[in-house]
């Protein structure tokens, strides 16, 4: 599930992140512990922890010592906010290139979306 | 962090040929570290020295802060699998059983029965007279069953097919993350394994060439790729790993600087962090040319 475009934690904390997201996770849920996580994606548990590390240090997470690893309040709108910010550069940016070497101009593209969205 | 294994200025020579040449580095405890590079760049000698199995021609080792050599200490903590170990006649796996039993403090019976289970290990038949595979299924077992806390593993692999080798690195995390020891794996299957390790040393002709986290080193590379004439451009005061070219375009494995990413997006150039295995493999490259 892994690839070589960011770091292997990083990527570990955007599948969680996004695992939120999707609400196989609510706030409040307890999510796997950092050895489970290691065991079951093959990686290190070092790598883990820096994953889960950086989900608490952006309180996606809470640790509650001696019981686990529990998704926080309010962790939904943040992990919402930071998406979308991000949505730009990650969907925007490389939609407009393409469209670009196409020749489809951005009207053009404006109204291929609506079309696509009432579908 | 706690260095388990310092080695300090380790030189190892076998008549004219350097096979070690200066090696200075610390290995974390209880972490796993990837031992990397060509045949010949000095791994298996590195691991000899730590463990005792030879002796420097100049230079320093301190495993446990201890001087490896002739010490029952810090050898008997130490488990050394060889791709290339030798056993007695007649020694068969129940065998192997018993003396692993009496030779390391830590052996556990159970972990070492679910590995002759898992790699369906034959019982009656002499060690020797196993296959490739099963020879490596043999030092796979002693060298998890050991639980030394020191455990070294020389190319674990030979012989062995994907599905083992897979179930070999399922046993191997599990058993780490149950029990966290210090273990050194010397690979060329670098992108099987590479998730399993903390750390990553490249050797290359007896040197050091890279000792990073893996992370670090992911990032140390990038793959530009794009018209060959902006490869040029933007490279010409990089250094470059290697490169290739088809007609028009090419792509170049480039040392990641600041400005490099950036350069590369203005002139039109598609840029990716190169993988682990593509920058240890450029590395081989590279020196190749530069001696030749």
């Amino acid at each position: 599930m892994f690839d070589d475009t960011s770091p292997i934690f990083q990527q570990l904390a955007d599948s969680l992140a996004d695992e939120v997201l999707r609400g196989l996770y609510a706030e409040g849920d307890q999510v796997p512990s950092i050895n489970e996580l290691a065991a079951f994606h093959r990686i290190n548990p070092a790598t883990a922890n820096r994953a889960v590390a950086l989900l608490v240090d952006q309180g996606v997470l809470i640790k509650r010592r001696g019981v686990g690893m529990f998704v926080a309040d309010g962790a939904l709108t943040l992990i919402r906010t930071a998406r979308r910010a991000a949505f730009e550069e990650r969907f925007l940016t490389p939609l407009l290139a393409e469209a670009r070497t196409l020749g489809i101009d951005p009207d053009s593209l404006v109204a291929l979306i609506r079309k696509e969205a009432t579908s | 962090m706690t260095a388990a294994i310092e080695v300090h200025g380790l030189t190892k020579r076998y008549g004219s040929v350097i096979a070690l040449d200066g090696v200075t580095l610390s290995i974390e405890r209880d972490s796993i570290t990837g031992l990397l590079g060509r045949n010949g760049a000095g791994k298996t000698v590195l691991m000899s020295l730590i463990t005792a199995h030879e002796t420097p021609t100049s230079g320093t080792v301190r495993v446990l802060g201890e001087d490896p050599r002739e010490n029952e200490r810090v050898l008997g903590q130490t488990c050394f699998v060889r791709d290339n170990q030798r056993y007695p006649d007649e020694f068969r796996v129940p065998h192997l059983l018993d003396t692993g039993a009496r030779f390391y403090p830590s052996w556990d019976a159970d972990l070492a029965a679910r590995v002759v289970d898992t790699f369906e290990l034959p019982t009656d038949r002499d060690v020797r007279k196993l296959s490739r595979g099963q020879l490596s299924a043999v030092g796979i077992l002693v060298g998890l069953a050991s639980r030394a806390p020191l455990t070294f593993f020389d190319e674990p692999y030979l012989g062995l097919d994907a599905t083992a080798r897979m179930l070999f690195y399922d046993l191997l995390l599990r058993d780490y993350i149950a029990h966290p020891r210090t273990i050194v794996v010397s690979t060329h299957l670098i992108d099987e394994i590479e998730d399993l390790l903390s750390r990553v040393i490249v050797l290359d002709h007896g040197r050091v060439r890279e000792d990073a986290g893996v992370d670090e080193l992911r990032g140390r590379a990038l793959r530009l790729s794009g018209r060959m004439d902006a490869i040029e451009r933007v490279t010409a005061n990089h250094a470059v790993l290697h490169r290739t070219s088809l007609g028009v375009l090419g792509t170049a494995v480039v040392t990641a600087t600041t400005d490099l990413a950036d350069e590369a997006a203005a002139a039109g150039l598609t840029t990716e962090p190169a993988s682990l295995h593509e920058l240890v493999a450029a590395y081989g490259l590279h020196t190749k040319e530069v001696s030749s």
